[in-house]
């Protein structure tokens, strides 16, 4: 356990000063901030909405973008540069003949990815909160006080994260496997771009298909676009562990342990 | 034994890189693993530090085997494989730093390495922008880091220039000496290694061709005569003639094995008498060069 935690505390001095690390705190800066500009000028046609729309269009605009194609991007991005780094400093003979054992090192990164992820997705709903509110704030007009969207939306994101793991793991092992960034880029890409279609025509076995998983999680916003009936509380309710959810917790937990055979097996050049 | 291997063979593929290698390595030596480029001393090396899985063979590092006191023992070794392993997006110091918080060392330690190493002046540049002498420097001051027992260098002075090959030489020495450590070396150039080495190892095509003390070594290079004369060649022939070996011939001498004194002076009487005048006759240690160039290419 000693021998994870400290090679996860190096994994982030060492990234700390990489776009690997900093990707995953300015995109949901930037994204966000971009949204916030746009409602803040737009502020005039906002008003007449009601709290929970107002939220709605809010969060679920970088929800949108983020479910299709922004984070399964993301996670390959992230995927290869926890990789590359050890691939361009030659360091992978380094880190297998320090006191450490295999597993630590290897998990130490893995799990460092995933924190990646998660550290993405914790800004998003830090930043989505906090810029609706300071919307409010400066344009007291727009009723985002109305209601109260920090309990749906973070349970989203956490089933987004969920939906996650599938990708990340596959793509990190990718990246363990291919010194290049083409080759998990290129695989990364297509299988999104399948993900994405297999979504949203509604396949019946999309539910199986990692790079899907993303975009299904998101169905469960779309719950929330029907107009809520008269004195009917709106309400989007997010079914945390769907078929599409395990899945991608499965296929995680299964090339977690692949990679580690692999890692085992190999001859570290 | 510090090293201990027995049998090691190691196959890639279909090709036999090491080949039933015994290594003997005693404690407070510097060994110099020495053989041509491709010979398999990386192989060797790796297969050491456990980063290859011993297919055949044993290896016993501290007396203890290595795979099953694999963190054992790799936390007495302090290596360096090939290029030194560095992430250039990091600056020298933090790359050491880096190193420490894995292997919980106190940061002080990093600034006497930096001093050992001259890197001082440049702790707080990015190690992108070092020089190859200071990458290999670098690389040297995290092998040192964890003040291990056991150094096991591949190739450690490649791209330095004499001056740091000679520093490098004198730290290693140094280490030894005061520090009762044992070091691993290896290097394709003998003459970088023997004033420093006090056992030798000479690998080809994955074989270990000779093994011992460099006293061992030096005893089994043969003396030569040296004989200067106007025309080498055609002295060259006229003492084969005489049943002479002539073991070398070049445009300005020519060698014959040394069995003593009087046949040196047959030698020179000999062709003094049928008009090849001899400039200069003496008798030469053949140096470890060419013996290590005989060792390594009659196998």
């Amino acid at each position: 356990m000693k021998g994870f935690i400290l090679s996860f505390r190096s994994e982030f001095y060492k990234t700390r000063k990489t776009m690997g690390f900093w990707s995953a705190v300015l995109l949901p800066l930037l994204l966000c901030l971009l949204l916030f500009f746009g409602f803040f000028n737009k502020s005039d046609q906002l008003l007449t909405l009601p709290g929970f729309m107002l939220w709605l269009r809010f969060a679920g605009a970088i929800l949108g973008v983020m479910g299709s194609l922004l984070l399964p991007m993301l996670i390959v991005f992230i995927g290869y540069s926890v990789n590359s780094i050890e691939h361009k400093a030659d360091t992978w003979k380094t880190l297998f003949s320090l006191p450490i054992s295999k597993l630590s090192v290897y998990s130490a990164k893995y799990f460092y990815a995933f924190f990646l992820v998660l550290l993405c997705l914790v800004l998003f709903v830090l930043f989505t909160l906090g810029l609706g509110n300071l919307l409010h704030v400066l344009k007291p007009g727009l009723k985002f006080n109305e209601y109260s969207i920090a309990n749906t939306l973070i349970q989203l994101y956490t089933k987004l994260f969920l939906s996650s793991l599938g990708i990340l793991s596959i793509q990190f092992l990718l990246s363990l496997l291919f010194r290049d960034f083409l080759k998990p880029m290129g695989i990364g890409f297509i299988c999104t771009i399948t993900g994405v279609i297999l979504a949203t025509t509604g396949w019946q076995y999309a539910y199986l298909f990692p790079y899907s998983h993303p975009m299904l999680a998101m169905h469960a916003l779309q719950q929330g676009r029907g107009t809520p009936g008269p004195g009917a509380m709106p309400q989007i309710t997010v079914d945390m562990f769907t078929k599409d959810t395990w899945v991608s917790l499965v296929v995680a937990a299964v090339v977690f342990m692949l990679g580690y055979f692999i890692v085992l097996k190999k001859s570290v050049k | 034994m510090v090293i201990n291997t027995e049998g090691l063979t190691f196959t890639f593929g279909a090709q036999k890189v090491v080949k039933s290698l015994s290594l003997q390595v005693p404690e407070g030596s510097i060994y110099g693993f020495l053989g041509p480029n491709g010979a398999g001393k990386t192989t060797t090396i790796k297969l050491l530090l456990n980063l290859l899985k011993t297919q055949e063979g044993s290896i016993h590092i501290f007396g203890q085997e290595l795979q099953s006191n694999r963190i054992n023992i790799l936390s007495q070794i302090g290596s360096l494989i090939e290029q030194p392993a560095i992430y250039l997006h990091l600056s020298g110091k933090e790359n050491l730093l880096n190193r420490a918080l894995l292997l919980q060392i106190p940061a002080k330690r990093v600034d006497e390495m930096l001093h050992l190493v001259h890197l001082t002046d440049a702790a707080d540049k990015k190690a992108g922008q070092y020089s190859l002498g200071m990458k290999q420097r670098l690389g040297i001051a995290l092998a040192l880091l964890s003040d291990p027992k056991l150094l096991i260098l591949d190739e450690p002075t490649n791209g330095l220039d004499p001056n740091g090959i000679i520093e490098v030489r004198e730290l290693l020495v140094r280490l030894v000496n005061q520090h009762q450590k044992t070091v691993f070396i290896s290097s394709h150039l003998l003459a970088e290694v023997e004033r420093m080495a006090t056992h030798v190892g000479i690998i080809n095509h994955g074989e270990l061709l000779f093994q011992g003390s460099i006293k061992d070594l030096e005893a089994m290079s043969q003396p030569l005569v040296q004989v200067e004369t106007e025309n080498t060649v055609d002295a060259a022939n006229f003492l084969t003639r005489n049943n002479f070996t002539v073991a070398d011939v070049n445009d300005h001498q020519l060698f014959v094995p040394y069995i003593n004194k009087q046949q040196m002076g047959e030698i020179n009487a000999l062709l003094n008498k049928n008009g090849h005048t001899v400039f200069s006759i003496n008798k030469q240690q053949k140096d470890l060069e060419k013996l290590f160039l005989a060792i390594t290419q009659n196998a």
